[in-house]
C-alpha cells in the first residue's frame, strides 16, 4: 500500500527524480494559474482578483478528497503520511508575520520559484529576501526556543478535533469551499470590475458550477465510503503485513522478553489486554493493563506511536488470540516494534511456574490448553512476574511444602529458580522512518 | 528568451487548482509527504553558510541541525522539488510565452521602492515561514489538503495579516 519509501526501494537518482517531476507539476501549475505574477497575487488582498484563494483552496480540497477516498478504499496508508504536526501558537504568529511579508512582498516562498522561473526581477529579489528571512530565523530561534516549540499538539487533525468522521469533515471543507468560491466571485464583481452591489449577479461562473458539481459528488462517495476500521485495514495491507504471524516472527518467546527487561538498551512496554480480574490475578512486572479497544483510540495510541526506536511493546492476552487481533489493529494504524508474546500468561506460568499452592493448572472448559487457577490474586508479587530479578530466585514460597522446581537450583529458603530457556530471538528494534514534508 | 508575441491568459484559476491539488495527491501519493518550498530554502541557505562558516553552522543549534559536522545539507528531497519546480515553471511560462526578464510592480510605486519591498517582504516571508514551520506550500496546501488543525489555524492566519495590512500598504499596489 501507498506511500512508498522511495530511497529504498528505487535509489537516490530515482528518487531524486521522483522528487523533480512532483517538483515539476508544482511549479507547472502555479505558472498556469498566475502564481508567477505579483499583480495578480497581491490583488487577492484588495478583493479584485481572488485567483490565489481559487487555486490555493481548489488544490486543498481536490486533494484533501482525493485522499480521503485514496484512504477509504485501501490505496493508501494514512499512518504513513506525514501530516503537518499542530504548534498551535508558533503556527498562528508565523503565518500573521507571512500575511504582512505577502502584502508586502507580493509572493510567498513557493510563487516567487516561477516568478524567477520566468525571469521576473522582483520575484529573484523576493526569493534573496527570503533566504535572508530563513537565516535571519535560524540566528535568532535559540532566544526563544521555548515559544517556538511551545503548544505541540502533534498529529492533530480536523476530524479528530470536530469528533466527525473523516469523510463527513473532507465534506464540510468542500462545502465550505465552495463558498468562499462564490462569495469570491461576487467580490470580484464589485471590486475588480468596479460593479455596483445591485448590479452583481449571484449565478456563480460556469467553472464554479463544474467544479463544485464534481467536487461535491466525489465528497459525497468518499463520505458513503467511510474509512477503513484498523482490522480491515490490517486486512489491506497484503500478504508482506501478515508475513510476521505466519511465519511466527512476530511471537517473542518469554525468556527474550525477560532478557529485555534486563537490557538497560531497550524500554520494555508491555501491555496485558486481559480483564481486570484476571490481571489482579497475576500480570507480568511492569505491565499495563489496557482495554484493547481504548487502545486505539487517539490518546493512548499517540502515545504508543510517540514511543522512541529503542522502546519495544509487548501484548500479552490469556492464550495469543487476543493479542494477535490487536497486534493486526495496532500495526495498521503504524505502531512499530510491536510484538506478541508467545502463549500468552497460560504459556508464561508453564515456564515461569508459581508456587504449586497458590495457581494450580486446569483444563479449560472447552477442552482447549491448560490454564491457571489462583487461590488468591498475586498482582505481580510472585517472582514469577519478575523473573529477570535476583530477587525472584531467592524468593520464600508461600506453601508449606518447598517445591524446587529444576536444576540450576540456587538452594536456600525454599527458593525457585527456573531453567534457562534457549530461544529464538525475534526483537529488531527498528526506529521509524521518518516521513516529513517539503516544509517539514 | 522574450518573443515578440504576446503571452497568453493564465489558466482558469478552478482548472488550475485542480492541477495542483491532483499534483499534490500524487506527492502523497509516491512519498507520503506533501509539497513545499521554504524548507528547501533554508537547507540552501544553511548549505552556503556552511561554506563560509562551518564552525558558526556547527554551534548554532537550528543550522546544526541541517549541516552541523558531517551532515550534508544538500542531501535533501526537497531541494529535488525546489528545482523541478523552477523547471516546472519555466516550461509552464515558456510554452505560454510568459518567460520575459521583467519587473511587476503596482503603478504608483517606483521600480527602487518595488525592489525594497520584495527584498524585506521576502525576509519577513522567510521568517515566519520558519517560525511557522512551513511555508504556503508546505504547511497551508499540504497540511491543509491531511486537515491538520494547526495547517488551517496558519492559513486562516496568513489571510488575517494580509487583509488586516492590505489598507495601510494599498500604495504599493493601486
Amino acid at each position: 500500500m501507498a506511500p512508498y519509501d522511495l530511497s529504498s526501494l528505487a535509489g537516490t537518482i530515482a528518487n531524486a527524480l521522483v522528487f523533480g517531476a512532483i517538483g515539476f507539476g508544482f511549479g507547472f501549475a502555479l505558472e498556469l494559474g498566475g502564481f508567477g505574477d505579483t499583480r495578480k497575487l497581491a490583488a487577492q488582498f484588495y478583493l479584485k482578483d481572488m485567483t490565489v484563494l481559487k487555486v490555493m483552496f481548489t488544490a486543498i480540497v481536490v486533494a484533501a478528497v482525493l485522499v480521503a477516498g485514496a484512504t477509504g478504499f485501501g490505496w493508501l496508508d494514512m499512518s504513513r503520511v506525514w501530516v503537518n504536526p499542530t504548534y498551535l501558537w508558533p503556527g498562528i504568529v508565523g503565518g500573521l508575520i507571512m500575511g504582512v511579508g505577502f502584502v508586502l512582498g507580493g509572493f510567498c516562498p513557493g510563487t516567487t520559484l516561477v516568478a524567477t522561473a520566468t525571469l521576473k526581477i522582483d520575484g529573484m529579489v523576493f526569493l534573496l529576501g527570503a533566504l535572508i528571512g530563513v537565516w535571519l530565523f535560524g540566528e535568532t530561534v535559540g532566544s526563544y526556543e521555548a515559544f517556538f516549540i511551545s503548544s505541540n499538539m502533534g498529529r492533530f487533525t480536523l476530524p479528530e478535533w470536530l469528533g466527525l468522521p473523516v469523510g463527513v469533515t473532507v465534506l464540510l471543507v468542500v462545502v465550505m469551499a465552495l463558498l468562499l468560491f462564490w462569495g469570491g466571485e461576487l467580490a470580484e464583481q464589485v471590486f475588480g470590475r468596479g460593479r455596483a452591489w445591485a448590479e452583481v449577479s449571484l449565478r456563480p461562473s460556469r467553472p464554479l458550477m463544474l467544479v463544485g458539481s464534481g467536487l461535491l459528488l466525489a465528497s459525497v462517495v468518499v463520505m458513503a465510503r467511510g474509512q477503513p476500521t484498523p482490522a480491515q485495514k490490517f486486512d489491506l495491507l497484503g500478504p508482506e503485513a501478515r508475513r510476521p504471524l505466519e511465519e511466527r516472527g512476530a511471537f517473542v518467546h518469554p525468556a527474550e522478553v525477560v532478557a529485555l527487561k534486563n537490557d538497560i538498551n531497550v524500554q520494555v512496554n508491555i501491555l496485558d489486554l486481559r480483564d481486570e480480574h484476571d490481571f489482579n490475578l497475576f500480570h507480568l512486572g511492569g505491565a499495563r493493563r489496557v482495554d484493547p479497544a481504548a487502545l486505539l483510540q487517539a490518546g493512548q495510541l499517540k502515545d504508543l506511536l510517540a514511543l522512541p526506536g529503542s522502546a519495544v511493546t509487548f501484548l500479552v492476552g490469556t492464550g495469543e488470540a487476543q493479542a494477535v487481533a490487536t497486534w493486526k489493529e495496532l500495526k495498521a494504524q503504524g505502531v512499530g516494534n510491536l510484538y506478541v508474546i508467545e502463549g500468552g500468561i497460560d504459556n508464561w506460568l508453564e515456564l515461569y511456574p508459581a508456587p504449586s499452592c497458590v495457581a494450580e493448572r486446569v483444563a479449560s472448559n472447552d477442552g482447549g490448553p491448560a490454564g491457571w487457577r489462583f487461590a488468591y490474586a498475586t498482582g505481580d508479587n510472585l517472582p514469577s512476574a519478575w523473573p529477570e530479578l535476583q530477587s525472584s530466585r531467592s524468593f520464600r514460597s508461600p506453601c508449606q511444602v518447598a517445591v524446587s522446581t529444576a536444576e540450576g537450583h540456587e538452594g536456600g529458603h525454599g527458593g525457585v529458580a527456573w531453567p534457562t530457556y534457549q530461544y529464538t530471538r525475534k526483537v529488531k528494534l527498528k526506529s521509524k522512518a521518518a516521513v516529513k514534508g517539503g516544509c517539514g | 528568451m522574450a518573443t515578440s508575441k504576446e503571452p497568453r491568459p493564465y489558466a482558469n484559476p478552478y482548472l488550475a487548482g485542480t492541477l495542483l491539488g491532483v499534483v499534490l495527491f500524487l506527492s502523497f501519493y509516491t512519498t507520503g509527504g506533501g509539497l513545499g518550498a521554504s524548507a528547501a530554502l533554508s537547507h540552501i541557505q544553511t548549505g552556503v553558510l556552511d561554506w563560509f562558516a562551518p564552525a558558526h553552522v556547527d554551534r548554532t543549534a537550528y543550522f546544526a541541525e541541517m549541516a552541523g559536522g558531517s551532515r550534508n545539507p544538500w542531501d535533501y528531497t526537497g531541494i529535488y522539488m525546489l528545482v523541478g519546480a523552477l523547471v516546472g515553471g519555466l516550461v509552464s511560462g515558456l510554452i505560454n510565452r510568459r518567460v520575459k526578464l521583467e519587473l511587476r510592480k503596482g503603478p504608483n510605486i517606483s521600480t527602487p521602492m518595488r525592489v525594497v519591498f520584495a527584498l524585506l517582504g521576502g525576509a519577513i516571508m522567510g521568517y515566519g515561514a520558519r517560525l511557522a514551520r512551513g511555508c504556503t506550500s508546505g504547511q497551508a496546501l499540504s497540511g491543509g489538503a491531511v486537515l491538520s488543525v494547526g495547517s488551517w489555524a496558519f492559513a486562516l492566519s496568513i489571510f488575517a495579516a494580509g487583509y488586516a495590512m492590505a489598507w495601510f500598504v494599498r500604495r504599493l499596489w493601486n
